[in-house]
């Protein structure tokens, strides 16, 4: 399928600030989200960038700045964020599958519950999808009986059985064995094939040069650097982009 | 032929007035125990809020309960109550009132343990999938935090069972009680009566309450598998 990027910004960041006790983990960070478009951010541990993700679906609050989705702000005191949430997925670090259900029941727990879908149909959705990533066999499995990568497999076609418009990935590969860390990015890079919006944190650098169509770098709470995947990573501008890099070189 | 102690039992209708009495037994229990299980979910739900005044209100509510001994407030309210209220309460129904707000105090603070040692990202990721604050507590937390309340709730469960034998000192006739009457009238023809009728309320204890840590042990292994 095509690349469906397009210039819509679907999602803008407008100087956010995030603040806990008084040590600001935010300091002004603005960027906007196209349709379509992966973006993965990169940076050191403690940049603030896992915190910036848990801001744009409201799972922290911010201090100022202002997150717009789809032209309306998500910053007033009657945002319904589960509303928001249906349509901002979101995936994490530690497979948080629901261990008391099974994996369908897991997949459909938000189709079912929160978008109140027809059962037939949002089941034969989520059969499609488990069958694309491989596990449509372990749909009556409870969590506890797959491996690391097959939850967190699942873990992304439950956030997709909601059909949102933006999956928000951190680290999801942060706690997966090396051998099973592959089968999770190549789930990944097919979403973004098939046009995706995305916005991906990660420390796994040959798939974020592959997947990102912009590279994000922060450091210290704010972005030093916005470029296309390729630059960044043979040419990175910012010293402290280098340095960072260099890390990951032996 | 020398009467043997054990026929005791078997005297008159002594059998069947120590079922009589552990049916009263039960019946304080059982009773009890459903009321406080359900008070006890809706004070450990609301003891995960982070409204302070209510926060206190079931702190107080918890402590007064663990510090008083239960046969105290079994005479508080069978004597104290019944007077400044001036309310005719039978035996009975004060040791239901106290025995489920003893449980409820208890099993509040066994299901706030439960919800709160769920891990945090079990609720982020409820949340990530757009469910509301109660359906998260309803498909997400409270389900799994029932597993966890398990081994707490049959401990409590046992120790209210064991507990209500204090109903006698606010003259509920209860399996105790019957188990002295009957020692009592027979104490010339069976001098061993004692031995044998206690032992034989031992068993029926026994019989009540093992099948509780039978049935939590079965659930368990199941949840575990």
């Amino acid at each position: 399928m095509m690349k469906t990027k397009s210039e819509i910004t679907l999602l803008k960041i407008n100087d956010i600030h995030k603040e806990f006790d008084n040590k600001e983990i935010l300091t002004g960070v603005s960027f906007e989200l196209h349709r379509g478009e992966v973006l993965v951010i990169l940076g050191p541990s403690g940049c603030g960038k896992s915190t910036l993700l848990r801001c744009i679906n409201g799972l922290e609050k911010i201090q100022s700045g202002d997150i717009i989705f789809d032209e309306t702000s998500l910053i007033q005191d009657n945002t319904n964020w589960p509303v928001i949430r249906e349509k901002i997925g979101m995936v994490f670090q530690n497979y948080d599958l629901f261990p008391h259900m099974t994996v369908i029941d897991n997949i459909l727990l938000g189709p079912l519950k929160v978008q109140k879908r027809d059962k037939k149909e949002a089941l034969e959705q989520a059969e499609d999808l488990l069958a694309r990533v491989g596990l449509l066999d372990r749909k009556d499995a409870f969590p506890r009986q797959l491996s690391g990568g097959q939850k967190q497999r699942i873990a992304i076609v439950r956030a997709l059985c909601m059909n949102p418009e933006i999956i928000l990935f951190d680290e999801v590969t942060a706690s997966l064995d090396p051998e099973v860390v592959r089968e999770v990015l190549d789930v990944i890079l097919g979403l973004a094939k098939q046009g995706m919006t995305m916005v991906i944190v990660t420390h796994e650098m040959g798939f974020a040069r592959s997947v990102a169509d912009r590279i994000i770098f922060m450091d210290e709470g704010n972005i030093c650097e916005i470029a296309e995947p390729d630059v960044f990573f043979t040419n990175p501008q910012t010293e402290r982009a280098q340095h960072f890099l260099n890390i990951f070189q032996y | 032929m020398q009467n043997l102690g054990i026929n005791v039992i078997f005297q008159g209708r002594n059998l069947q007035r120590l079922f009589e009495g552990l049916l009263i037994t039960m019946e304080i229990s059982f009773i009890s125990i459903v009321i406080a299980t359900f008070l006890g979910v809706l004070i450990g739900l609301s003891r995960t809020t982070k409204y302070k005044p209510l926060l206190l209100i079931n702190r107080l509510y918890l402590e007064f309960f663990r510090i008083i001994p239960t046969l105290v407030w079994l005479f508080i309210f069978y004597f104290g109550v019944t007077t400044a209220l001036n309310v005719d309460l039978s035996g009975l129904s004060v040791a239901i009132i106290v025995f489920s707000l003893w449980g409820a105090a208890e099993m509040g603070d066994i299901v706030r343990g439960a919800l709160q040692s769920l891990p945090k990202h079990q609720t982020e990721s409820g949340m990530a999938l757009g469910l509301s604050h109660w359906q998260l507590y309803l498909y997400v937390l409270i389900p799994q935090a029932v597993r966890r309340t398990l081994p707490g709730t049959i401990n409590l469960a046992t120790r209210m069972i064991k507990t209500t034998s204090l109903v006698v000192l606010i003259g509920v006739i209860d399996v105790v009680k019957i188990g002295q009457q009957i020692i009592e009238s027979s104490r010339f023809e069976f001098p061993t009566a004692s031995f044998w009728v206690y032992g034989f309320i031992f068993v029926l204890y026994f019989i009540v309450c093992y099948p509780l840590s039978v049935l939590s042990n079965k659930l368990e292994m199941k949840w575990n598998n």
